[in-house]
């Protein structure tokens, strides 16, 4: 039998440029670059490149160039080369198609559909660079009132925990495991820097990373990898993890492969078995259970931390939203199906769930519709790109949002979407220590400050242009926003008028 | 075996109290729940933890999370019927239950030992990393789900009478025990761990990721001091001896420790 299989891309070496170092060789841990004798210019297994863009950058020549797989398909939209290829795949071994990263099929991205507003003549824009510009936040649950001993100025009602942000951008749950521990210590670092979170995932927080538990989230997943008391009162806040947008309903794998001993240690199970991640939380089949489990947090942890819950985006998102409210979570936290993932099978990532801007708008209106939206923090994630989608966000209605693949690009990530074969060239998604030692954490974390930074001053400015000097202010603030190319329904569920209304 | 009414509903009455598995020395103070919400109840339940090792907690009703994250050398003994989450995230400390327990017994447990003297609710020992659980009577369904073994941890929990069906299910490390009869859909996803049977399996409950065989001499290293255990925790409330059929029982073990190695493509 034939096999099907054609490459992806076609790796293209300029042999004017190309002076044989083998550098490419070494730095290509899919082999995809053959040396030859003599000195002459490697050859390519192009089946095997998955476009990383490691070769291409680290060429000193510049002598690579990674393009699209030249062949045709029949030229039919229904029958494209993409299915042909992936009946072809399930056809020779009978396997789930897995995949790694976000939902790329060109679904509508609303962010790059809502305008943002500024200010003109009627009231003042702020220069951010010589006036107050406040980018801190705080999560957690807010009692509906606060009751006051004006005469000794002291609080009666007692404030449930809270979290400070310096900024309101978090990292996303990524697990020791998923990703390598560099990763992990570079985002902790960038995190401590910053003055946000970083967030250890559902892998358990490796001792390495136990100086940077105040800026941690400490996740517990269906699995319970790693959860114990200590675990629990180690971080800053804790986090219920019920969906990922990447996987909707469905649990996770991590391959016995990728069980190092490090990653066994942390985790707390055997080095080699799978780690499986069940659908369900078994002990939580309704909202009251979900209020029983945010109430067993609470009490192990004695009330001094937030308790978050984390869904993904899906149909009836809102209503679920006020469930989790009404069951104790103080941080809610939606996850488009845009975000990202080390794996997911391919079918689940890109036909479940929904797209987070529409999530998050229904969500805060709900809670705003039943009065209890001042009462939680609302955190978005999946697929914010730019300091101008966090903008969006917090005006649709976050309080924060979490970034996921944007600070992995920083660290090297190219998008490849190879994540789950663990050979991730730039040292990301990999328990490889050749591999691993390629992602310098000092660095790395000095690259995701950067970005953070950059991002701080942009949505300074965003805000300044409309002439608000805090995020508080511009949280639900949806006058800030205009549509373009958008549908009266669209509108009506973002909440916002049309662009020139 | 038979069924649990009749040694439960005796252990309800004061009487079956002495019947203690050498709880000593007697509790140094004793807290009464009656009605109170359970994080008052367990706000009372620390304080008392911080004055003294033993505590006593009289007229328990359905309070949740009793025993949460106990930690080594402290115990509590229960009068009555603790509510969900007994015991859960317990690191250390012991819970001995004059009664019948509910859901989620020993929930994420990490170490310590839970004694219930009658029966539990369902998913008991969920996600167990460490400790022992011992049930005298039955358990509901999905017992032991996702119990996992790590390094010298190895969860136990044991089951005198019936369990329900989805027993196991995940399993990925420690040892299940079970006097009685199983359900349905047993060890569903099992990946690890062993659960001993002392009756065979119904017809039709395993599936392929397991593998059913007789015990043998290293299976009884580990199932004979458990079936002691339980025989002196409650053999003489229930009038009967176990742990002379140890070599009677069956053994349930996964087939492979990477159930999904195969499942994927990319």
């Amino acid at each position: 039998m034939i096999d099907f299989a054609l490459p992806r891309y076609q790796v293209r070496r300029d042999a004017e440029e190309c002076v044989g170092c083998g550098i490419c060789v070494r730095e290509c841990a899919n082999g995809v670059h053959v040396a030859r004798s003599g000195g002459t210019a490697p050859k390519a297994d192009h089946q095997k490149c998955v476009n990383c863009l490691r070769c291409v950058l680290t060429c000193p020549t510049r002598a690579l160039t990674i393009t699209r797989w030249p062949q045709v398909d029949g030229g039919s939209a229904v029958w494209t080369l993409e299915y042909l290829q992936d009946i072809a795949t399930q056809a020779t071994s009978g396997g789930v198609l897995l995949s790694s990263m976000g939902n790329p099929l060109p679904y509508p991205v609303y962010w790059d559909h809502l305008l943002l507003n500024a200010s003109q003549v009627t009231n003042p824009s702020i220069d951010p660079l010589r006036e107050p510009m406040e980018t801190r936040v705080f999560l957690g649950g807010r009692p509906v009132a606060l009751e006051i001993d004006e005469r000794a100025r002291t609080l009666r009602s007692p404030l449930p925990p809270q979290v400070k942000l310096d900024v309101p951008i978090m990292f996303s749950a990524m697990s020791f495991g998923s990703v390598s521990l560099n990763t992990q210590r570079a985002l902790a670092m960038a995190a401590c820097e910053l003055g946000t979170l970083f967030n250890v995932g559902e892998g358990g927080l490796h001792r390495d990373l136990e100086r940077y538990a105040d800026h941690a989230v400490v996740q517990v997943a269906s699995g319970r990898f790693g959860v114990d008391p200590r675990y629990l009162n180690a971080g800053a806040m804790v986090e219920i993890k019920i969906g990922q947008g990447a996987k909707p309903g469905i649990g996770g794998h991590l391959p016995g492969e990728k069980i190092t001993a490090e990653v066994s240690r942390t985790r707390m199970i055997p080095e080699g078995a799978d780690a499986i991640s069940p659908a369900p939380h078994h002990d939580i089949y309704s909202i009251e259970d979900l209020r029983q489990l945010v109430f067993s947090l609470k009490e192990a942890t004695r009330y001094e931390k937030p308790v978050a819950v984390k869904i993904a985006a899906v149909h009836n998102a809102a209503a679920i939203a006020s469930g989790m409210a009404r069951a104790g979570a103080e941080v809610i936290v939606v996850d488009g199906f845009r975000g990202g993932t080390g794996a997911a099978p391919k079918r689940i990532r890109d036909n479940v769930g929904v797209p987070v801007e529409l999530a998050l708008a229904a969500i805060d209106q709900r809670l705003r519709d039943e009065g209890i939206r001042s009462t939680v923090s609302v955190v978005a994630s999946g697929s914010i790109r730019s300091s101008a989608d966090v903008v969006r966000a917090i005006a649709l209605g976050a309080d924060a949002v979490s970034c996921g693949s944007a600070p992995l690009i920083a660290l090297g990530c190219h998008q490849c979407g190879d994540c789950a074969r663990g050979r991730c060239n730039w040292g990301i998604a990999t328990q490889r220590p050749e591999l691993i030692e390629r992602l310098d954490p000092d660095e790395g974390a000095e690259r995701v400050v950067n970005l953070v930074r950059a991002w701080t001053h942009e949505i300074q400015e965003m805000m300044g242009g409309m002439g608000i000097n805090a995020v508080d202010s511009l949280r639900g603030n949806r006058l800030m926003l205009r549509g373009v190319g958008l549908t009266d329904r669209e509108l009506d569920i973002l909440g916002v008028k049309h662009a020139g209304e | 075996m038979g069924t649990v009414s009749a040694a439960s509903a005796a252990n309800k009455q004061e009487g079956a109290q002495s019947c203690s598995s050498g709880f000593a020395p007697a509790p140094a103070e004793r807290v009464t729940l009656g009605a109170l919400h359970f994080k008052e109840a367990n706000e009372q339940v620390r304080q008392a933890l911080d004055r003294v090792d033993d505590v006593a907690l009289e007229d328990v009703r359905a309070q949740r999370y009793l025993g949460c994250a106990l930690p080594a050398g402290k115990r509590l003994r229960i009068h009555g019927t603790p509510g969900n989450d007994l015991a859960c995230f317990m690191d250390g400390g012991t819970v001995e239950v004059l009664g019948n327990a509910q859901d989620q017994v020993g929930n994420t447990m990490n170490a310590g030992e839970v004694i219930v003297h009658g029966r539990c609710g369902d998913a008991a020992g969920y996600a167990m990393r460490g400790g022992r659980v011992f049930i005298r009577d039955g358990c509901g369904w999905r017992a032991g789900i996702h119990m996992k073994a790590y390094d010298a941890r190895q969860p136990v929990v044991v089951v005198g009478k019936d369990a329900g069906s989805f027993l196991g299910e995940y399993m990925a490390g420690g040892v299940f025990v079970v006097l009685g009869e199983t359900g349905d859909y047993l060890a569903r996803g099992m990946h690890g761990g062993v659960i001993y049977l002392k009756n065979p399996p119904r017809a039709g409950a395993l599936s392929d990721e397991v593998v059913l065989s007789r015990v043998d001499d290293a299976d009884l290293a580990v199932l004979a001091p458990l079936l002691a255990e339980y025989d002196r925790l409650f053999a003489a409330e229930l009038g009967y001896r176990v742990s002379a059929e140890a070599s009677e029982f069956f053994r349930v073990t996964p087939a492979s420790s990477r159930p999904y190695a195969s499942m994927y493509v990319r």
